[in-house]
């Protein structure tokens, strides 16, 4: 900016008004438009979800325990959110049905969690060895916590439910599609036809149709395929479907780094003697998969959302304890509240998820140049 | 000798691949054996036949959404035709949705102004944070809790939008429509021929036509004069209130519109990233350039920013109405009569082939797929960069 228009400017804040906002005619009428709307859904919104809600209590501080005491279903022309279904129900949206007594299992696996993932995440992180240690040890710790053990009561995935499967389908899904979609990647690569064209096969079936379909095939046709004592639960059923699904995309965005690799670097590689196995774990790898995180974790955000599809296979995780909520009498007919609630816990996972892709997005750039 | 014989094949590069792949299979069918025996076995067991003879029994269930006549005595077969119909008008309809709203939303993430641009921000990153399903139960749940029939809503006095759907008139065709009809596809075929037509005279002798608006006016008013000249061979029924429900006209249903909306409310917001990663792609020289050589503003968006943007944007875009197709299989979420819900659900609890029946589906599903990935291909080919660079 040249010194005379700084001269004349009064502030930088008017200047960032004008450029923006006010620039001709048409720019100032677009930012009315815009402010009215703008003004129009938020204050309805913050005035729904906030201001003319309840809370706990409703207008007359009585703890509402249905929806016949929400001041809307009382007072006439008020529609405020009655939020008393969330805390009504929050176990329900955290552990399903989950006993009661147990639940500080669940508690302390959710806790532990972001200690297991952490080490992934950020490769400056201090004693970061030894949270990776702890991401190989956790699933264990997990499953003995969850599912319970020596010294701990067991509790069948059919009590699971809410928050508890959809990150359990997350979580698990994508730690057991990682080396699944490796190997796939790999061998779609592979210079031996057969195995190429077993990974091309399998990698462009999943893709091409529903996961819904897929996880109808796992629900209906897993225990035809299976001896009569083996049987798995319906979660690990739908486990199986996710991962199958999970693992062909990933396998797809570490192609894609896999092929952002210089030739140059598997020749050299060849050259110093190294076996397929040892170029690919010492050379390629490494390479490739810094390059595909942010494609993995886009992938990574589809299977979180993804794992609502359960719901329609009769599991209930986060949308399926929500719906439950709404089929029981006393709180049915709040959908709003529901489902406001439940895309927000989804937003929150999902958005911060991108945010990270876009922050390894930006370092990989200045690493790179 | 014989370690000799061991080494050569396990050092040798080529016998080696030729060892592992002939492991890999025998063990692939060894494993396809085990299961297939295993499902005979189970199958067996609990007394469920198997074939495709299924399909000419009679379905015994009704499918409220249909673009063919379908009722309970016809057969499964017919059911999944009715089914696809269903899946294909939803995807059909949520793509054409989805590119508008998705270019729009993309062209708008890029405006000068900042108020605009942030609303558009915040609707791509709310919509694609949140999972399709739960937006379509939600665009489903606002929809039933709209007026009852009786306080509808009405819309230019013609629509009325009612917890039982979109009200609207039927078109009823009279004699004489199919020319209309036809005269607008020749309208269209002519015009593609006056262009290029027109554009070779151009190159040889650098006169401008105003090609946009003569074929334009040729693809409107044509079929407009015939369908005066005609006599107007087209009425329309309204939907008028009699008793409890609407008699006349037809009604777009809750469970459609719901599709519709979550669909391409969903995937407009991926798609207006890839727009306006797309126009950002264009390199800034080339905007600047032309408007050098004296372009005007809407020359360069047209023939200079929008051609070298769909080169990156055909092929993202390709992915997305591919997703948009794979998610419209929700529908059995809300009642909506798709291919999974009539055909792949009901049809399957009756008749128990569940085998069979999920095999056609995913087929069906594969082969859409792949149509789609077919043309969007060739319309990228013709996008792409032309030349021997």
């Amino acid at each position: 900016m040249s010194t005379v228009t700084q001269n004349f400017s009064r502030n930088k804040y008017f200047n960032w008004a004008v450029k923006n906002l006010f620039s001709s005619w048409v720019n100032t009428i677009m930012t009315i438009i815009a402010i009215i709307f703008v003004y129009e859904i938020g204050s309805f919104f913050l005035n729904w979800s906030i201001f003319s809600a309840d809370f706990r209590t409703n207008f007359q501080g009585e703890i509402i325990t249905d929806r016949t005491l929400c001041s809307k279903n009382i007072v006439p022309g008020e529609y405020g959110a009655c939020w008393a279904i969330i805390y009504a129900r929050w176990d329900q949206f955290m552990y399903g049905l989950y006993p009661v007594e147990e639940t500080w299992r669940v508690n302390l696996t959710y806790a532990l969690l972001p200690f297991a993932i952490i080490g992934i995440l950020f490769d400056k992180l201090p004693f970061r060895k030894l949270f990776i240690y702890f991401t190989f040890i956790f699933p264990f710790i997990a499953y003995f916590l969850l599912y319970g053990g020596p010294g701990l009561s067991t509790v069948g995935t059919n009590k699971w439910g809410g928050l508890l499967v959809t990150l359990f389908l997350g979580v698990t899904g994508i730690g057991l599609a990682f080396p699944l979609s490796i190997l796939l990647a790999l061998g779609r690569r592979s210079k031996m036809p057969i195995i190429k064209s077993l990974c091309v096969v399998f990698i462009e079936f999943i893709r091409g149709v529903p996961l819904i379909t897929l996880l109808f095939t796992a629900n209906v046709m897993l225990p035809l395929f299976l001896p009569d004592g083996v049987n798995p639960d319906n979660l690990l059923r739908a486990l199986v479907a996710v991962t199958l699904f999970q693992s062909a995309y990933m396998a797809e965005a570490i192609r894609g780094g896999l092929q952002a690799i210089p030739k140059g670097h598997i020749e050299a590689a060849e050259a110093l003697g190294l076996t397929y196995w040892q170029t690919t774990r010492k050379i390629i790898l490494p390479q490739a998969l810094k390059i595909a995180i942010p494609p993995i974790v886009n992938t990574c955000i589809g299977l979180f959302k993804d794992t609502s599809l359960v719901l329609i296979i009769g599991l209930f995780d986060l949308l399926g304890i929500g719906r439950a909520a709404l089929a029981d009498m006393t709180w049915t007919k709040l959908y709003y509240e529901v489902y406001v609630f439940i895309s927000l816990v989804f937003f929150i996972f999902c958005f911060g998820m991108s945010r990270y892709s876009l922050y390894l997005e930006k370092k990989l750039k200045t690493d790179n140049s | 000798m014989q370690t000799n014989f061991i080494r050569k094949i396990i050092f040798d590069e080529k016998s080696r691949a030729l060892l592992i792949q002939t492991l890999v299979i025998g063990l692939f069918a060894v494993f396809i054996y085990l299961i297939a025996q295993q499902t005979a076995y189970n199958l067996e067991k609990r007394g469920i036949s198997s074939g495709f003879d299924f399909l000419n029994i009679s379905a015994g269930y009704d499918i409220s959404i249909r673009l063919i006549p379908f009722s309970s005595e016809d057969t499964h077969l017919r059911a999944y035709f009715v089914g696809l119909l269903n899946t294909l008008m939803i995807a059909i309809c949520g793509c054409i949705l989805a590119t508008i709203l998705g270019f729009l939303v993309g062209i708008i993430r890029l405006s000068s102004n900042w108020l605009f641009r942030n609303i558009a921000y915040v609707y791509v990153e709310f919509t694609r944070n949140v999972p399709v399903l739960l937006q379509i139960i939600l665009y489903y749940s606002i929809l039933l809790n709209l007026p009852k029939i009786k306080q509808a809503f009405v819309i230019f006095d013609t629509f009325y939008l009612t917890n039982r759907g979109l009200f609207s008139p039927s078109p009823i065709f009279k004699e004489g429509f199919s020319i209309v009809l036809w005269s607008f596809i020749f309208a269209i075929i002519f015009s593609i021929l006056l262009k290029r037509f027109l554009k070779k005279k151009q190159e040889q002798t650098g006169k401008q036509y105003p090609i946009f608006l003569i074929n334009s006016a040729i693809i409107i008013f044509t079929p407009i004069l015939l369908f005066y000249v005609l006599g107007m061979p087209l009425e329309f029924d309204s939907p008028v209130l009699k008793g409890f429900n609407f008699k006349g006209g037809m009604v777009i249903r809750p469970e459609f519109l719901g599709m519709l909306f979550g669909l391409s409310i969903y995937t407009a917001a991926f798609i207006s990233e890839t727009v306006r990663s797309g126009i950002i792609s264009v390199s800034k020289g080339q905007r600047e350039a032309s408007q050098a050589l004296g372009l005007k503003s809407s020359f360069v968006m047209r023939l200079i920013i929008i051609p070298q943007a769909l080169r990156v944007i055909i092929p993202p875009l390709t992915s997305q109405y591919l997703n948009l197709t794979k998610n419209s299989s929700l529908g059995i979420a809300i009642g909506y009569a798709d291919l999974v819900h009539g055909f792949g659900g009901i049809s399957l609890n009756q008749t128990g082939r569940a085998i069979e029946i999920m095999l056609i589906v995913m087929l069906t599903y594969l082969s859409i797929s792949l149509t789609i990935s077919l043309f969007m291909n060739l319309y990228n080919k013709s996008v792409q960069f032309k030349g021997n660079a």
